[in-house]
C-alpha cells in the first residue's frame, strides 16, 4: 500500500465540502467565517500536496501557501473587526439581521 | 513506512470528523475548537509532506493567532445564556445538495484526472520525499529575499504593506466611536 497523491487530496476535498455546507447553512457570521477558514485551509493543503508529489524539486507551492496563510490571517482580522463593529451597531451577529445596515 | 500510513489514517480521520463537526455543531465556541483540531491536522500533513517550516507557520499563525482572534470575537459577541437561536437555518437542504454535489464532482475529477495517472502522479510519498532536495531554511530565506526567477521579494514586501493596511483597517473599523 502506497501513500500517493490521491490519499492526501481526499481529506482536503472533504474539508472543502464541509466548508461549503457550513457557509451556506450557518446563520452566525463568525460561524460562517469558521467555514471559510475550512475552505481556505483545504486550498492551502492542496498547494503543498501538488508541490510535493508532482514537482518535488521545486518549492513554489510551499511559498504560495505561505503567502496565502499571511493573506488569510489579514483577511480574518479585518472580517472580525467588521463583525464586532456590526455587533456594536445592531447588537447581533446573525446574518439575517444585517439588512438593517441599509439605512 | 508503516508509521507514516498509520499517521496518515489518524490525521485523515481527525480532519474528516472534526471538519464535519465544525460545521454541524450547535455551539459556536465548539465550532471554533473543532476548527482548531482541523488546522492542527493540516499542520501534521505539512510536517509529513516534508514542509517543516510550513507546518510551524500553520501552527503559529492559524492555531495560535487566528484561533485566539476567533475565541475573542465569539466571547465578545455572544451572550452566554442566549441559546434560543440555533446556528443552523432552513437552508440546510440547499447546503447538503451543494456540498454533496460538489464533493462528488471533485472526487470524480480527482479520480479521472489524466495528470494524476502519469508516473509522477502515482508516485508514493517516500518516493516524492527522496526525489527532491530537503527544504532548508536557507532556501526559504533566499526565495523570499531575492529578485531572480523563483524568488519573491516583491510579493513579500507587498504582504508587509497589506499587513500594515490590515492593522490600520482593523483598528479603524473596530474602535469605539
Amino acid at each position: 500500500m502506497n501513500l500517493d497523491i490521491l490519499w492526501y487530496l481526499v481529506p482536503s476535498v472533504i474539508m472543502f465540502c464541509c466548508g461549503v455546507y457550513g457557509f451556506v447553512t450557518r446563520k452566525n457570521m463568525i460561524a460562517m467565517l469558521v467555514s471559510l477558514e475550512l475552505m481556505l485551509n483545504s486550498a492551502d493543503l492542496n498547494f503543498a500536496i501538488f508541490n510535493r508529489f508532482l514537482f518535488p524539486d521545486k518549492m513554489e507551492g510551499m511559498v504560495f501557501t505561505l503567502f496565502a496563510i499571511a493573506i488569510a490571517a489579514a483577511e480574518t482580522a479585518v472580517a472580525i473587526a467588521i463583525i464586532i463593529n456590526i455587533y456594536r451597531s445592531i447588537g447581533s451577529t446573525e446574518i439575517v439581521e444585517t439588512n438593517k445596515m441599509k439605512h | 513506512m508503516v508509521g507514516n500510513i498509520i499517521l496518515y489514517f489518524v490525521v485523515a480521520l481527525v480532519i474528516t470528523v472534526f471538519s464535519v463537526m465544525a460545521v454541524t455543531t450547535k455551539k459556536i465556541l465548539r465550532a471554533a475548537t473543532y476548527l482548531l483540531f482541523v488546522l492542527l491536522g493540516a499542520a501534521v500533513f505539512y510536517f509529513q509532506l516534508g514542509y517543516e517550516f510550513l507546518g510551524a507557520i500553520q501552527v503559529a499563525v492559524y492555531a495560535g493567532g487566528i484561533m485566539v482572534l476567533f475565541v475573542f470575537a465569539i466571547l465578545l459577541t455572544n451572550k452566554p445564556n442566549e441559546n434560543e437561536n440555533p446556528l443552523r437555518s432552513h437552508r440546510q437542504v440547499v447546503g447538503v445538495i451543494a456540498s454533496v454535489i460538489g464533493c462528488g464532482l471533485l472526487l470524480w475529477a480527482l479520480f479521472t484526472m489524466p495528470m494524476l495517472a502519469t508516473a509522477e502522479g502515482t508516485r508514493s510519498l517516500s518516493d516524492a520525499l527522496t526525489s527532491g532536495p530537503d527544504i532548508t531554511m536557507k532556501m526559504i530565506g533566499e526565495a523570499f529575499t531575492g529578485t531572480e526567477k523563483y524568488q519573491y521579494l516583491l510579493p513579500f514586501e507587498a504582504v508587509s504593506v497589506l499587513l500594515l493596511a490590515c492593522i490600520i483597517g482593523g483598528v479603524t473599523v473596530a474602535r469605539k466611536r
